[in-house]
């Protein structure tokens, strides 16, 4: 097929989202519809949207799962704003996502699911198929999934229930020919996974694929399919990567450069918990996890394992770090290096656990008591977690501190390919422990960094006592009012003086102009998509994103100078905003979002142009 | 750099005074807690491990300061908390002797779900619990070892909590190592540390010491002179249950509780022969639940059996892991699971 065939629509991006009921296999679905296109290759992003309920009653708004792919042939920094085709499984999610789609988007709905309970359960008191409107407003495929489902495996021996749940396939099927996806990689991937085990599954999962996919020649010949033609992404080698298990193995490749075994240990939270999932199952290369007892035990061991001379890590969310603060105040005053992961989410309290949030900012900087800094680093993409878990852990060890590691629920759920780096771009991290030969000063500090030596039990003749209270150089107890000036500002300088490590800022646009967009976490995508559009339309605007949130980066000030506004969108009420005035006396500019939710590209370039335009 | 501690030969003979630091003790005159230093520090020299090889932990409270005052590695950490950073240097190095010290708040009050989790996990750490029956740093509050009616400022018309037995509590989260001493016996703090540090597995130690302060006499009436022939039994294994002046009571098994009966005239077989190692933790219960105002309290080991210790069950896993795959590489790390390949041809 070339691109003036007829029938094909070229597209330069598009964005499907999958939604149904959460038994409905939509996260799969859309992990499937994720892996095929990234072989094309594609440029993607993807957004999964569950619920925080495991089994929400079926049928409700509550139990509701969505994913969301962006894919195109140039660059895609966002899972992307509104979705130009929907497929909705059930009333409910017709409800919650009809809103969302673009005007003359494609809407695939499975009618055997609008019966009077569904419909009633999703609120509507007829059923909105019947409404004429919403032909006119969108281009609506409305099938009986169900029925078609089982016509396809009406010789197949599973039982009815087990054919049902093959169901999510025919959608998927059907999305790949209205999209010019290929079949196979999914084929292998049903086989792989089922073939030996469950043959008749797998069997039945791929006959009801290529039902989905040939439905679309046989019954709607007319319709408009669509190409988007392959990336033109950078040769080389590609995996898929969510943030969690970026974060684990970023924390696995700053053990294996610190020639430090990796200790983590964390408790179960949404959405920190696959980062311990994940490195469970990493066992051979030396990996110790402990699941711990509560949030508490978690970094308790962490640091327990630290302090004997391992990489001691652990993650956790929102709540979670509220319980930790304690321990990270002893891993601040006893300087042993520990990273701390927090996968933000929406608060306070409980909040919403499966939702994405940047109001933990604060919480970092200050969620301690006494005069406590550390450093934090902030991932700005799902793939990027790898890149500031290894920061993470160089920053502790070379600084011998604790650090926190800020990512998002949606950095965390959300994937993306990766462009596998060659190892030898990662660099030597190693620190080294205290000399045997010399007498050990415990608190005695590099003059360069100021970061203290660790002496470790089984060292000999390092013999020491270390603890929360109050310590002197040698690290004997110390109630002396001087020398707690002394020691509270050596920590504040340490950490300030890592500043002095950090890489200039890169900046997206020119270095002086009308606005400049300072962002940091996971509202790069959205961000960069909007300014690089902007940028390239000639407005007079530029972006810097954050990995460095304490200390700030030493030449922020001066980039700041350079343009008349500036502008801070976050996931927040206004966290790095008040940061920025109270450093640097500017008048930055708020720009708020607190949905669970993050930003469309849409919104940052209206406030954007709405500011330049005043 | 880490030295085996297996490797007995290489460990240079140690004294007491090569496990006191210069700095000076802080805790008031008279406490309980200088005799169980002093037989810590006696005990130290004659396990077999080099002094590097120690490691102390310590959550909050008057007897956390100890690790300040062992020349070994020590780290004073946050309220009731010592057990999960124990935990942590114990996987990751376990060739440490490391031991837990706290008393009865650290341990059984802010520290009692860290505790419960340190015992049923097994890991190979000897906690030594420090009962004095108060809050000592905070100055004198009722504890959950107090007994009911203990009157103090936060207590003043008496407690109304139903006071914690540490030991029973430790065989419910079925610890495999369990014993009681007291501050006022070093010969039998030392036997008992002894065993806590030759047991391959959690130890835990209930000390009933004194607070001189606060809580004076605490254990008086059961270990005072004029009391311990009756208030306390000390357990010897494969020895029958005697206690009492000349061992003339004995102790036996009715139906489901115990009684007390006269040794002379018990008949053979009927007085309850101690076993630490029955693998129900009910006999050790049973003796565990002994003690004031109808039963002598059982002293020494309650219950020692053998059970495959964390720690090492962790290092067996990453050990099988790298037998079947072989150890991480590089490639394996950053190319694992599904890969594809962009030409630069597009």
């Amino acid at each position: 097929m070339t691109p003036s065939s007829p029938g094909f629509r070229e597209m330069k991006t598009v964005v499907v989202r999958f939604a149904g009921d959460s038994g409905d296999g939509m996260q799969i679905v859309g992990e499937r519809f994720t892996d095929t296109s990234v072989t094309v290759p594609n440029s993607v992003a993807t957004f999964p949207d569950y619920p925080a309920e495991i089994r929400a009653p079926i049928g409700t708004i509550g139990g509701v799962s969505a994913f969301q792919v962006h894919f195109g042939s140039r660059k895609v920094l966002t899972p992307g704003d509104e979705p130009d085709a929907l497929v909705a499984m059930n009333p409910a999610a017709l409800s919650v996502h009809l809103p969302d789609l673009a005007v003359g988007g494609l809407l695939v709905v499975n009618t055997s699911a609008f019966t009077e309970d569904n419909l009633k359960m999703a609120g509507y008191t007829s059923n909105p198929l019947d409404d004429p409107a919403l032909g006119n407003k969108y281009s609506v495929l409305a099938i009986d999934v169900t029925a078609l489902t089982l016509e396809a495996l009406k010789d197949s021996t599973l039982t009815n229930r087990e054919k049902l749940r093959c169901k999510n396939f025919f959608a998927l099927g059907l999305m790949y020919w209205v999209y010019s996806r290929p079949i196979e990689p999914t084929i292998d991937y049903v086989n792989g996974k089922w073939a030996k085990k469950l043959p008749a599954l797998a069997d039945a999962n791929v006959r009801v694929l290529k039902a989905g996919y040939f439905l679309g020649e046989t019954y709607e010949t007319t319709r408009t399919r669509y190409r988007v033609a392959r990336a033109d992404v950078a040769p080389g080698v590609y995996r898929k990567l969510s943030g969690n298990e970026a974060v684990a193995l970023g924390l696995i490749a700053a053990s294996k450069r610190s020639n430090r075994e990796l200790v983590f240990s964390g408790y179960p939270i949404t959405p920190a918990t696959s980062v311990l999932e994940t490195l469970a199952a990493y066992k051979h290369f030396g990996v110790k996890t402990v699941q711990a007892e509560d949030e508490i035990a978690a970094i308790g061991v962490a640091l327990g394992a630290s302090y004997a001379g391992k990489l001691g890590a652990t993650a956790t969310s929102g709540p979670g770090m509220c319980l930790k603060s304690e321990f990270i105040g002893l891993a601040v005053t006893t300087e042993i290096p520990l990273v701390i992961v927090n996968v933000q989410r929406g608060g306070p309290s409980t909040g919403l656990p499966t939702k994405t949030e940047q109001s933990d900012l604060f919480q970092a900087l200050y969620g301690r008591h006494g005069e406590s800094p550390l450093p934090i680093v902030a991932a700005n993409s799902p793939s990027d977690c790898f890149a500031a878990a290894f920061e993470a852990a160089r920053l502790a060890l070379k600084f011998s501190t604790p650090v926190i590691l800020l990512t998002d629920g949606y950095l965390a759920n959300g994937s993306e390919p990766w462009l596998i780096p060659d190892e030898s771009t990662l660099p030597d991290i190693s620190v080294p422990f205290a000399d045997e030969s010399q007498p050990y000063v415990a608190f005695k500090r590099d003059p360069e960094t100021l970061a203290r030596t660790l002496a470790i039990p089984g060292q000999v003749g390092l013999e020491h006592r270390i603890g929360g209270i109050e310590k002197n150089e040698k690290g004997g107890i110390s109630y002396d009012p001087e020398n707690h000036s002394i020691m509270t500002g050596l920590r504040a300088a340490k950490v300030a003086g890592i500043a002095k490590d950090l890489p200039p800022l890169h900046v997206i646009g020119a270095r002086s102009g009308k606005l400049l967009v300072v962002g940091w976490g996971g509202t790069h995508g959205a961000i960069t998509s909007a300014v690089q559009t902007l940028v390239a339309e000639g407005y007079p605007v530029a972006y810097t994103n954050l990995r460095h949130l304490n200390p700030l980066p030493s030449d922020l000030g001066e980039i700041i100078k350079g343009f008349d506004q500036v502008l801070v969108p976050e996931l927040n009420n206004g966290q790095l905003s008040m940061l920025l005035r109270a450093n640097y006396l500017v008048d930055a500019i708020p720009m708020k979002k607190i949905k669970g939710r993050p930003f469309k590209v849409s919104e940052i370039r209206e406030r954007v142009l709405e500011l330049i335009n005043a | 750099m880490v030295s085996d501690i297996q490797n007995i030969p290489t460990v240079p003979a140690l004294s007491r005074k090569d496990f006191v630091p210069d700095n000076e003790v802080r805790w008031c005159p008279g406490c309980g807690d200088y005799a169980i230093l002093n037989s810590l520090q006696r005990t130290f020299p004659e396990l077999g491990v080099a002094r590097e090889n120690f490691a102390i932990v310590s959550g909050i409270g008057c007897s956390s300061r100890f690790p300040f005052y062992m020349d070994t590695y020590g780290f004073h950490t946050i309220h009731g908390r010592a057990p999960s950073v124990a935990t942590g240097i114990k996987v990751a190095n376990p060739d440490l002797s490391v031991w837990v010290i706290t008393g009865d708040g650290d341990g059984l009050s802010i520290g009692g779900n860290h505790m419960l989790h340190l015992l049923r996990r097994n890991v190979n750490i000897n906690v030594l619990l420090f009962n004095n029956r108060i809050y000592g740093l905070t100055k004198g509050q009722y504890s959950p070892t107090s007994p009911v009616g203990t009157v103090t400022k936060t207590s003043p018309t008496g407690s109304l909590e139903n006071p914690l037995n540490p030991v029973l509590f430790a065989l419910g989260a079925e610890a495999t190592f369990v014993a009681r001493t007291a501050d006022n016996n070093p010969k039998h703090m030392v036997e008992t540390f002894k065993a806590a540090h030759a047991h391959q597995g959690v130890s835990f130690v209930e000390i009933y010491q004194n607070c001189v302060i606060f809580n004076d006499d605490a254990w008086e009436s059961v270990y005072g002179k004029e009391s311990r022939d009756d208030q306390m039994l000390y357990l010897e294994t494969g020895k029958p249950l005697l206690f009492g002046k000349d061992k003339s009571k004995g102790i036996r098994l009715n139906g489901l509780t115990l009684e007390i009966v006269d040794a002379a005239t018990a008949a053979p077989g009927e007085i309850l022969i101690h076993d630490p190692s029955h693998l129900s933790p009910i006999y050790s219960q049973l003796l565990a639940t002994m003690g004031q105002p109808d039963f002598p309290s059982p002293m020494g080991v309650i219950r020692s059996i053998e059970k495959p210790t964390y720690e090492s069950q962790v290092q067996e896993q990453i050990d099988h892991a790298q037998a079947k795959k072989g150890n991480g590489t590089w490639k394996e790390l950053l190319h694992g699971g599904s890969t594809w390949t962009v030409s630069g041809d597009a």
